[in-house]
């Protein structure tokens, strides 16, 4: 069917097959939204408006996106962990004048905003909302660790543009994602899996992922996604066996080549790709050939509508998936260069016919002169075979001001005897010896149970 | 383990991860002719922090830097009191 107007999300769900949305608590087949509402009544409140989105749980969001796009002129997506005392900012910035929360949801005095529209997990029949189909303009919130998050602004043309129509080989396919969807590398899952005929599993806040694993079996996962870092949590626990999807997606941190080898490992029948994306510059590109880095033939010209360069040693990327600029941008830093590239702060290195990340421009760690990127030196230690995955940081020197440190998990806990846990340091020592040069070598290894992850699946990475 | 003894110890340590070869340890030995250079000494300090649970340098008020094994020694020994 021919339609002079962009496609909005709602174009996507027609009400059969069925396909669902899954929580640990509520199930919803959101295919009624095609002739229904999770709104109750309240959607027409929300036309024309500009709407926070600050549902407590994934699933709600996830419906209130669907009947959102094409009716409200704005949507902020507003992470589960985002500071409250940033909404005043948030809501300023954006000119929100809508917020949509759940039905319990607990009053807050920053979102006393004109309109409060519940949104529920029960769908009821409504007529289709005849309002006008509005370009809804998709905000979306860095992970910036200090101050406002500077909000993104994004196009549903623009969010959608990297994922190509499924064949009908691909159908009855089941998603399911660590992330949360209310971030970049969530929410294009959330998308892939509505524009792809697929069903989506979610997890709530603060379910173990041994539980997240076993409904993921249940409900017969077929694509699965999350950072290197989610995934080096989720290969620890042995559920991970037990699922066996038929592609298996990273993005958001490096993939280094260990994490790859692990889940081709576990996974010898998937799909494993790794994608580069970022809030700003979009998704640039998908790694499909099992090893880490990417082909060096990406960079210069124009590859699927993106075109990639390298400035001082920084990847920077001009796509139509990138976003169109910051909201509120007087404040703020412009998003792109006059030639309209995106520098992402990612630090690449050419080693032969292929570029390797080495870790963030801000990220360098000084020691007497010399630069280390915490990500490369991370990346040797994970080639340990006993490492499940490590930190490595600066600490403090009176003689070269910084050197570097390494916290470290390993895969099994039969480790801890003090004379094998001596052993492993040495091993892991010489291999970083062996291919690293000396002032990136660790000058003291602790073994920890675990490391902490960030709410956005990336490693947490601490000052000092 | 004496704090000197730990010391020299750890100094045989850190020159074999670096390949370098260590003067003979004697009280009089100018650190800078010892054969470790200042990352060869900033591992030393951070090792010694973990094993003496002292870094006599980070805690100094003024900043300063023994000129002899001897003295290097005399700095941990006081800081580890």
């Amino acid at each position: 069917m021919a339609r002079a107007e962009a496609p909005s999300l709602r174009d996507y769900v027609a009400s059969a097959p069925a396909r669902f949305f899954w929580q640990p608590d509520a199930s919803v087949r959101f295919t009624d939204l095609a002739h229904g509402t999770s709104f109750g009544g309240g959607l027409k409140d929300l036309a024309g408006r500009s709407v926070l989105l600050a549902t407590a749980s994934q699933l709600t969001a996830a419906l209130a996106l669907i009947e959102l796009d094409g009716c409200a002129r704005r949507i902020t997506i507003l992470p589960p962990d985002a500071e409250p005392g940033h909404l005043g900012a948030l809501i300023e910035t954006a000119e929100i004048d809508a917020v949509v929360v759940e039905r319990d949801a607990e009053p807050h005095a920053a979102l006393e905003l004109p309109v409060r529209v519940a949104c529920t997990p029960s769908i009821v029949p409504a007529n289709a909302v005849s309002a006008a189909r509005l370009r809804t303009e998709w905000v979306l919130l860095t992970s910036g660790t200090t101050g406002v998050p500077k909000m993104v602004m994004h196009s549903l043309a623009g969010l959608t543009a990297a994922i190509r129509s499924q064949s009908p080989a691909d159908g009855a396919a089941v998603w399911g994602t660590f992330y949360d969807i209310r971030r970049y590398g969530g929410l294009q899952i959330f998308l892939r899996a509505v524009l792809g005929g697929a069903s989506l599993v979610l997890a709530s806040a603060g379910e173990p992922v041994a539980d997240h694993l076993a409904r993921l079996v249940h409900r017969g996962v077929t694509h699965l996604s999350g950072t290197p870092s989610h995934w080096r949590r989720a290969l620890m626990s042995p559920a991970i066996r037990t699922i066996a999807p038929r592609y298996v997606r990273l993005s958001g941190e490096i993939a280094d080549q260990a994490i790859l080898d692990s889940l081709r490992a576990v996974f010898p029948q998937a799909n494993i790709g790794h994608a580069y994306a970022s809030t700003e510059a979009g998704v640039a590109f998908d790694v499909n050939d099992g090893l880490a880095g990417f082909p060096a033939a990406f960079v210069g010209g124009t590859r699927d509508g993106v075109d990639m360069k390298i400035v001082d040693g920084s990847l920077n990327i001009r796509s139509p998936r990138t976003a169109s600029r910051y909201v509120g941008g007087r404040r703020t830093a412009a998003l792109a260069d006059d030639a309209g590239f995106v520098d992402t702060g990612d630090m690449v290195e050419l080693r032969g016919d292929r570029y390797y990340f080495v870790g963030r421009k801000g990220g360098i760690i000084n020691i007497g002169g010399l630069k280390v990127h915490p990500e490369e030196v991370e990346a040797v230690i994970n080639r340990h075979p006993q490492v499940r995955m490590s930190l490595v940081r600066p600490r403090q020197s009176p003689i070269t001001g910084a050197i570097v440190v390494a916290e470290i998990v390993l895969k099994s806990e039969g480790e801890s005897a003090p004379a094998r846990q001596r052993e492993l340091k040495d091993d892991i020592l010489k291999l970083c010896r062996e291919t690293l040069p000396r002032h990136k070598v660790p000058a003291a290894i602790s073994f920890v149970p675990t490391l902490a992850v960030a709410a956005t699946g990336k490693l947490a990475r601490r000052q000092g | 383990m004496s704090v000197k003894l730990t010391i020299m110890q750890q100094m045989e340590q850190v020159a074999q991860e670096h390949g370098k070869i260590l003067a003979p340890l004697k009280d009089d030995l100018v650190l800078a002719n010892s054969g470790l250079d200042s990352l060869g000494f900033a591992v030393l300090v951070a090792r010694l922090e973990d094993t003496l649970g002292v870094d006599p340098f980070t805690a100094a008020e003024d900043a300063f830097f023994p000129v002899t094994l001897g003295d290097f020694v005399k700095v941990y020994e006081n800081g580890a009191r």
